[in-house]
């Protein structure tokens, strides 16, 4: 079940984009998926697509796991493509029945979205496959540090952050290995009725809470016997370099930008 | 009930490629009331092994033949519950499996899951409670207020309570102290003594010579050495190639041996390394 999420995961591996600063990757990402709204038409949609490809390839990924990260969404890509497809309103539609109308303009539309969806989740799989987690709640903390002068607490929230990842695939783990032993226990999951389904998630939920409060009882043990005291004042192992190359990401992205703005305007 | 595999493997579905086979072409029997050993490094397919015999995994080829039931990569989901009433399985900490409010409640769980009453849940609780050692007053307790070893006796008792004609037991005295492992160990054997299947899967090999009668080795998803524990620890190819090790007994009687003493077959017991040792006293006066 859950092999089948490529979105979020991790994928080991050595490439140019591996090798760019995960600050500068995680920002871009954020600001890529806000331009992409920027595009209104073929030219510029192509742009997006092409500059997405692009990416990918550099990535030295194989695209089959860009596309497999997309079946996830199938269905609210399909919907929302299909509820575009035949609810837009056009003055000469090709074929109308009650409320539904097919027509020129609402095809181009659906193939906006359809677009839209597949740039957005390319290039955030894109950032995930190739930022460790750890990479990225880094990076979040250094995106964060300006806060600290509003006297938001960044180092408490970096570390909840970074903890949190660190125990994503070991709770997985777990809940893997008490519904297995709850299953030899007789117990059958996604069998019976609405009730009896939500009533067979408990024999999962409880064991997975204590083992959460144990485990953060023993964490916080260990990190105090190791000498934490809070996050004021401490220096940092992993140092973040920002390089000569994330300034040449930097510019491709204004150059998109701006290459975008002026195909949108035709 | 026999268990027989017949050329079974297994691969995790898996979209990373340096993820290889679970198991590798294996065919093995564990014969009816017998104490079977399994045994083999971290990551050699032991627990994905057992997993199959009580279906929690299918194999991707290959069958696998339980009492009557046979089980191949077609086998559906449903009506696999007679079956997992039959092989009760004990999970490595499964003291993490436990949720109800009161020890009994938690023991009653899998027999009223299995369609017993809940008299007779109840019954079998109390029954299985005493059969790990542990004190009826404990009944009404919460689970989460005892002792992790006490922790693990009521989930070993949890799963005793469906009265499984076989049982698998993953590392079930990982974590323990020494009393308390040979305590679990024993009744185990106990259970062994009244016609139960046990199988082992274990690091331990103190426990595979105290307590196995036979033993299969894995490693690297296959099936690579089988015999009683005797043949296996005297077994040169697979000791030397480090993937047995030797109980402390066999290892001591070994380095006796790079002395004057003389063992033609390893001890593996303490129980057989005195009585060697006592021999050739004797007889060299």
């Amino acid at each position: 079940m859950m092999d089948k999420l490529i979105f979020g995961r991790y994928l080991p591996g050595d490439s140019i984009i591996y090798r760019l600063d995960p600050r500068g990757k995680f920002l871009i990402t954020f600001y890529f998926i806000g331009i992409v709204f920027l595009a209104n038409n073929v030219a510029s949609y192509a742009l997006l697509l092409a500059f997405v490809l692009f990416s990918v390839y550099l990535s030295e990924i194989n695209i089959g796991f860009f596309i497999k990260g997309l079946r996830p969404m199938l269905f609210l890509i399909v919907f929302t493509v299909l509820l575009q497809m035949f609810f837009t309103p056009s003055t000469d539609p090709l074929w109308k029945f009650g409320v539904l109308q097919l027509s020129t303009d609402g095809m181009v539309i659906a193939g906006y979205i359809l677009l839209r969806f597949v740039v957005i989740i390319f290039i955030s799989t894109l950032l995930t496959l190739t930022t460790t987690p750890i990479e990225i709640s880094d990076s979040i903390e250094s995106i964060l540090k300006p806060l600290r002068y509003v006297k938001f607490p960044v180092t408490q929230v970096a570390l909840s952050l970074s903890i949190a990842l660190r125990f994503v695939p070991l709770l997985i783990d777990e809940t893997v290995k008490i519904m297995d032993a709850q299953r030899a226990r007789g117990v059958d999951f996604g069998e019976g009725g609405l009730l009896k389904r939500i009533k067979s998630f408990v024999p999962i939920l409880i064991p997975l809470f204590v083992s959460s409060f144990s485990i953060a009882y023993d964490l916080a043990i260990a990190m105090e016997s190791r000498g934490y005291k809070d996050g004021e004042g401490r220096t940092k192992y992993r140092q973040l370099h920002w390089k000569k190359i994330d300034n040449y990401t930097v510019l491709v992205i204004a150059l998109l930008t701006v290459c975008l703005l002026l195909v949108r305007s035709y | 009930m026999e268990i027989k595999l017949n050329n079974v493997s297994h691969s995790y579905e898996s979209q990373n490629p340096d993820v290889g086979l679970g198991l590798d072409d294996v065919s093995l029997t564990i014969r009816d009331k017998s104490f079977t050993a399994l045994i083999g490094k971290t990551g050699s397919g032991k627990s994905t092994l057992v997993k199959h015999i009580n279906a929690l995994l299918k194999p991707t080829s290959g069958t696998i033949k339980i009492g009557d039931r046979e089980i191949d990569s077609k086998t559906n989901n449903k009506n696999l519950k007679p079956l997992r009433q039959k092989i009760g399985m004990v999970f490595q900490f499964p003291e993490s499996q436990l949720f109800e409010e009161t020890v009994e409640k938690d023991i009653m769980f899998g027999p009223m899951n299995f369609g017993a009453t809940e008299e007779e849940a109840r019954e079998s609780a109390k029954d299985a409670l005493k059969l790990v050692g542990i004190e009826e007053s404990y009944l009404q307790q919460s689970p989460f207020d005892l002792s992790g070893g006490q922790m693990r006796r009521v989930a070993i008792a949890g799963v005793l309570a469906s009265n499984p004609e076989t049982i698998i037991l993953d590392e079930p005295t990982a974590g323990l102290d020494p009393v308390g492992r040979i305590e679990i160990m024993d009744l185990f054997k106990k259970l062994n003594k009244q016609g139960k299947t046990i199988i082992l899967v274990t690091h331990n090999m103190d426990d595979v010579a105290d307590y196995a009668e036979y033993t299969y080795v894995m490693q690297n998803s296959k099936l690579v050495g089988q015999g009683t524990p005797k043949e296996i620890f005297n077994n040169k190819e697979l000791v030397d190639s480090g993937i047995v090790s030797l109980p402390q007994s066999a290892s001591f009687a070994k380095k006796l041996a790079e002395k004057k003493y003389v063992f033609d077959q390893l001890p593996i017991t303490i129980d057989e390394l005195s009585n060697m040792i006592k021999e050739q006293l004797e007889n060299n006066g």
